[in-house]
């Protein structure tokens, strides 16, 4: 592949991300209001595609190989009480990152 | 002043996402280098694609044959959760003037979650605060990319399983949801459909296939005029 190919290449790439995040906001906006069901997903999906993206950046954890899921598992139960006692998000990020890279480099 | 105050406000929640950021896109121009590809690879694939997984796929992707049209499609499937990150700030970013095309156009899971979630101080402009993360996001992400690019494999890093970060951010984005509601089905329902998606169709298509099901199964919902019950 030559230079301006692959630039063809990445610009494809470039095209299809950004017909992911253009399309609802160039059918739905402006004067041409969104309909009903699309305001009532705006509302209600959130909650469910925060729970789709916990599963989503755990996908690459093989829980039959290697360490099984056991370190993610145990610093998601640490960030949820972390995060249940103090409720601050940087806390609870920073502590449960730090805990899970003790965990994989000096318990797994 | 009014812009000041509203990076002030978007620096704190962003910084889960300059260490993730920072950590992945490093990795990422490292990755690159070690192929064979120069720095302005890494470099304007991460300021122009801005998708992180995109931009993995695309290393072995430009390595092949010359086929822009699978590059187009591969790119659609990976990112069509995107287009229910656009439906949810539709009305957010509504009023935001000429920063609307780049909200849009940084619309990243991170961008998302931090200003889905976001409690923006009384004081603070959302605009420019939706403007603010966004740009930083993709600031972390450029730069990161651009030093490892630089540095190539001259770098030890002990820093195993830092990328946790990210997964941190999510669990974390998701537990404030879950300690706000009342009615948990919803974020249930995502954590269910998506990993019973995962079982049942692998790495490849789950997260088109969870999209498929949460979408019918919400449409029912808004045939049926469910609400799920406040606090």
């Amino acid at each position: 592949m030559d230079t301006q190919q692959k630039i063809i290449m990445i610009s494809m790439a470039v095209v299809g991300t950004m017909f992911t995040r253009f399309v609802p906001f160039v059918l739905f906006s402006g004067k041409r209001k969104a309909p009903d069901y699309i305001l009532y997903l705006g509302q209600n999906l959130p909650p469910a595609i925060f729970g789709m993206l916990v599963i989503f950046s755990l996908k690459d954890v093989s829980f039959l190989r290697g360490t099984r899921g056991i370190p993610e598992l145990i610093a998601i139960l640490f960030i949820f009480f972390i995060h249940r006692w103090k409720r601050q998000m940087l806390l609870s990020i920073s502590l449960g990152t730090f805990f899970y890279m003790f965990l994989i480099q000096f318990v797994f | 002043m009014k812009k000041t105050r509203a990076l002030k406000a978007a620096f704190l929640p962003s910084l889960p996402i300059l260490a993730g950021f920072l950590f992945l896109g490093i990795t990422y121009g490292i990755y690159m280098r070690s192929q064979g590809f120069s720095f302005w690879y890494p470099f304007s694939m991460s300021l122009f694609v801005f998708a992180g997984s995109v931009e993995f796929v695309l290393v072995s992707l430009l390595q092949g044959a010359y086929a822009p049209l699978s590059v187009l499609l591969l790119t659609l499937m990976i990112n069509a959760r995107h287009m229910f990150y656009s439906i949810s700030m539709l009305e957010k970013y509504e009023a935001t003037g000429w920063k609307k095309f780049y909200l849009i156009y940084g619309l990243c899971d991170e961008s998302f979650s931090i200003n889905y979630a976001a409690n923006i101080p009384e004081d603070v402009d959302p605009g420019w605060f939706y403007f603010f993360v966004t740009l930083l996001n993709h600031l972390y992400w450029v730069g990161g990319a651009s030093i490892g690019a630089f540095l190539g494999n001259h770098l030890y890093l002990p820093t195993e399983g830092l990328e946790f970060v990210l997964t941190a951010l999510l669990v974390v984005i998701f537990l404030e949801q879950w300690f706000k509601e009342e009615d948990h089905r919803l974020s249930l329902l995502g954590l269910g459909v998506t990993s019973l998606s995962l079982l049942l169709l692998g790495k490849e298509f789950f997260i088109l296939g969870a999209m498929v099901i949460l979408f019918l199964l919400l449409l029912i919902a808004w045939r049926k005029q469910w609400t799920p019950s406040k606090k």
